[in-house]
């Protein structure tokens, strides 16, 4: 009898499926996977580190960089942290707090369509992937007029937004989200009916409830394990306490209810982006909190206290009192948390991230183990994990 | 009815015939092929929301040129490890095999020249059928050569996948054939057009339907085209066998994969669609049959997600095999009662 001898493959990071620089190693035996363990730190910049030398407004971008296909869901994330450690959460202006959610429900669309888009060419069906790529255009549009940037927005700001909507801002979202419904429907027909979709998604990568909970697993993965948990319903924050939406539970734990819960969150988005519209009203945008907001750009090219007000504030930041906060949202791929420490300075003294690629990640030897090579692509697109927030 | 050109009754114009003949089909599927890839990337783009090639000529037409003179100029890298003369030798194993299937393909009636009656078919061999088979089996060395030579883990991994692929849809493809000739009573393509000939309905599509789905589905997998595309599967095996391959090498690899799309296409067209029969000159009808196959391929290609290997084999194996006996058990229950 020969000795029976397993292979070691290096699957990335320089691999077509491995959604940006992940290295696993396999140990497989034929093509059953016997091991897979995750390397990571290919994309490590940092962030964590850097935000400890800026002021609070300068650690803003670096947060862009962290799920760079959802950025204003980390821009929230991050705001929402350091107003709870300035106290000025109750300041927030309503239009500001409506236009934040609106923009985090398209973020949340606009991270589902490319992961939709590179799950189904990673299981073969390429047409899909340039379906979704034609709709996250139009949202990229919308960022580029409200921002300046398709990708790093850097859109809200401490106490509010860094501007107004432009003008037909609004027209363009109302135009999206009533053709969006209609856009998941073409999916769902190349897609969800088809048998050889349903082959290789049902029943693989599964994960229990249990498990999901024991990792940490935290979002739409969390969801299709059967757990009803969804921060923007358990844990309000902006104003999510206002709209109505359902939280899409499925309890197959396989990747095809990881598909359909992450398909009807889309459509639930649509709905909550339609109300926030309807909620839209004028007013101000930034809380009035002169030791912490800029004042408005009239101010300091006009007057020399308008001047002074910002140097200060853009040289020295604002200065929370000694303490610590944790605030996390729902961001598209689970629960996106900052962990700032103050200790009365212009810089946080520690600014802790907790990714949700960087946990769910985890999971993904126990998906694998003892299933096929392909199953090991198909585990990682339903993880949705991005390097850029796994390694930070 | 005239005189059969052949070797003993004049053997210069016999020669000079038959190199005409190979030198146009040659052209003809060269250009064919040149062409599909072409096709292919408009087609798909069009399906995909988006234009394909544009920029190269009038509508992009000059592309596949300009593919081949790129890769033409590329540099040609053996990886040192490599098994150098079966990685020269496999990509030569793999187009070779897909042209010469050409060969025992009848694209028309016969013509008369110089007094003479000349088929328009490469070779009439009465062996024909087995002919192809034999050859579509040689083709699976290429890539499994490919494979192993490369010295590299995707590669063999890729190789293995379509070793284990071909053997389990050849049998497949070969047991749908069977209830065709057992139709025809002869393994003889010439034959089998001739037993279609007459109406529309005397193509076997209509009497063999499920031997044409099958025989379709499993040509699908033999040629390695979506939903089988296992052995070259981008997003699992990096390119497959033909990973550590470039410049012409590669292009190789890619001209017999779509000269296998043409042969197949062919075959199928003249097992089931009677050939060159239809209200054009022969050879038209063949084409556009071929046309049709093709975009049927392309259109596939745009639709599927890929099927996992193991999900390959139960169909091959537990579908595909017994639907294929229980055809060939009613078709002679037809042919003896």
């Amino acid at each position: 009898m020969a000795k029976k001898e397993t292979m070691t493959i290096n699957m990335g990071p320089q691999h077509p499926s491995t959604h940006g620089v992940l290295q696993l190693v396999l140990e497989l035996d034929g093509e059953i996977v016997v091991d897979a363990v995750p390397h990571i730190g290919f994309l490590h910049r940092g962030v964590e580190k850097l935000a400890e030398n800026r002021t609070y407004h300068r650690a803003l971008p670096l947060t862009d960089r962290l799920d760079y296909l959802a950025p204003m869901s980390n821009n929230l994330g991050y705001v929402l942290a350091v107003e709870k450690l300035l106290g000025i959460t109750d300041k927030i202006p309503q239009r500001a707090k409506v236009v934040r959610v609106m923009m985090a429900e398209l973020t949340r669309i606009k991270s589902h369509l490319v992961w939709l888009a590179t799950h189904a060419l990673d299981i073969g069906a390429m047409t899909v992937f340039l379906y979704c790529f034609r709709e996250r255009e139009a949202i990229m549009d919308m960022y580029e007029k409200l921002s300046g940037a398709r990708m790093t927005s850097n859109y809200f700001r401490i106490g509010g937004l860094s501007q107004d909507l432009p003008e037909g801002f609004e027209d363009d979202v109302r135009a999206f989200i009533e053709a969006m419904p209609g856009h998941i429907e073409t999916y769902e027909g190349l897609l969800t009916g088809n048998k050889i979709w349903q082959k290789r998604t049902i029943g693989v990568a599964t994960i229990s409830a249990e498990d999901a909970i024991d990792i940490g697993l935290s979002g739409p993965a969390l969801r299709a394990s059967g757990v009803d948990w969804d921060l923007r319903r358990d844990n309000p924050y902006s104003g999510y306490e206002e709209y109505d939406f359902n939280v899409i539970v499925r309890d197959g734990c396989d990747t095809f209810d990881r598909y359909k819960v992450r398909l009807d969150e889309m459509r639930e988005s649509c709905k909550i982006i339609a109300q926030a519209l309807d909620k839209l009203e004028p007013g101000p945008i930034l809380a009035d909190a002169p030791d912490v907001c800029l004042p408005p750009k009239k101010d300091v090219v006009n007057s020399i206290e308008g001047l002074i007000h910002q140097f200060k504030l853009i040289t020295e930041g604002c200065k929370p009192e000694p303490g610590e906060v944790y605030q996390s949202v729902e961001a598209p791929k689970g629960e996106l948390g900052f962990y700032i420490i103050s200790d009365g300075s212009g810089n946080p003294f520690r600014m802790k991230i907790r990714p949700p690629s960087f946990v769910n990640l985890q999971a993904l030897p126990q998906m694998v183990r003892g299933r096929l090579l392909a199953d090991v692509i198909a585990a990682i697109g339903t993880l949705d994990i991005v390097l850029g927030e796994i390694d930070r | 009815m005239s005189e059969m050109l052949s070797l003993s009754n004049d053997p210069t114009l016999f020669i000079a015939v038959m190199l005409a003949k190979i030198l146009v089909v040659f052209i003809v599927v060269i250009l064919i092929v040149a062409y599909a890839t072409y096709a292919e990337r408009k087609i798909i783009g069009h399906m995909q929301t988006r234009l394909g090639p544009t920029m190269t000529g009038p509508l992009g037409l000059l592309q596949p040129i300009a593919d081949g003179l790129k890769l033409f100029f590329k540099e040609d890298i053996i990886p040192s490890q490599a098994s150098k003369l079966a990685f020269i030798l496999a990509p030569m194993m793999i187009l070779v095999p897909a042209f010469i299937t050409v060969a025992v393909i009848p694209f028309g009636d016969s013509i008369t020249v110089k007094g003479y009656t000349v088929p328009l078919q490469i070779s009439d061999l009465n062996i024909g059928v087995l002919y192809i088979l034999a050859m579509s089996g040689l083709g699976v060395y290429g890539i499994v050569l490919a494979g192993w030579s490369s010295n590299n883990k995707y590669s063999l991994l890729g190789g293995v996948r379509s070793a284990a692929q071909m053997i389990s849809y050849e049998l497949a493809a070969g047991l749908a054939i069977i209830s065709v000739f057992m139709l025809s009573g002869t393994l003889q393509l010439s034959d089998i057009v001739a037993a279609q000939s007459g109406s529309i309905l005397n193509w076997y599509i209509f009497s063999q339907p499920l031997a044409f789905c099958l025989f379709v589905i499993t040509s699908l997998a033999e040629v390695n085209r979506t939903p089988f595309d296992l052995p070259e599967a981008e997003t699992e095996l990096v390119s497959g066998f033909c990973t550590e391959y470039s410049s012409m090498k590669y292009a190789l690899f890619f001209m017999a994969e779509y000269a296998n799309m043409v042969v197949l296409s062919a075959i199928t067209a003249t097992l089931f669609l009677g050939g060159p029969a239809g209200p054009f000159p022969g050879p038209i009808n063949l084409l556009i049959k071929v046309f049709a196959f093709m975009f049927f391929f392309i259109w596939i290609r745009a639709t599927f997600p890929r099927v996992r290997y193991d999900q390959l084999m139960y169909l091959g194996w537990k579908v595909f095999l017994p639907l294929a006996l229980l055809n060939i058990v009613i078709t002679g229950a037809v042919v003896v009662f």
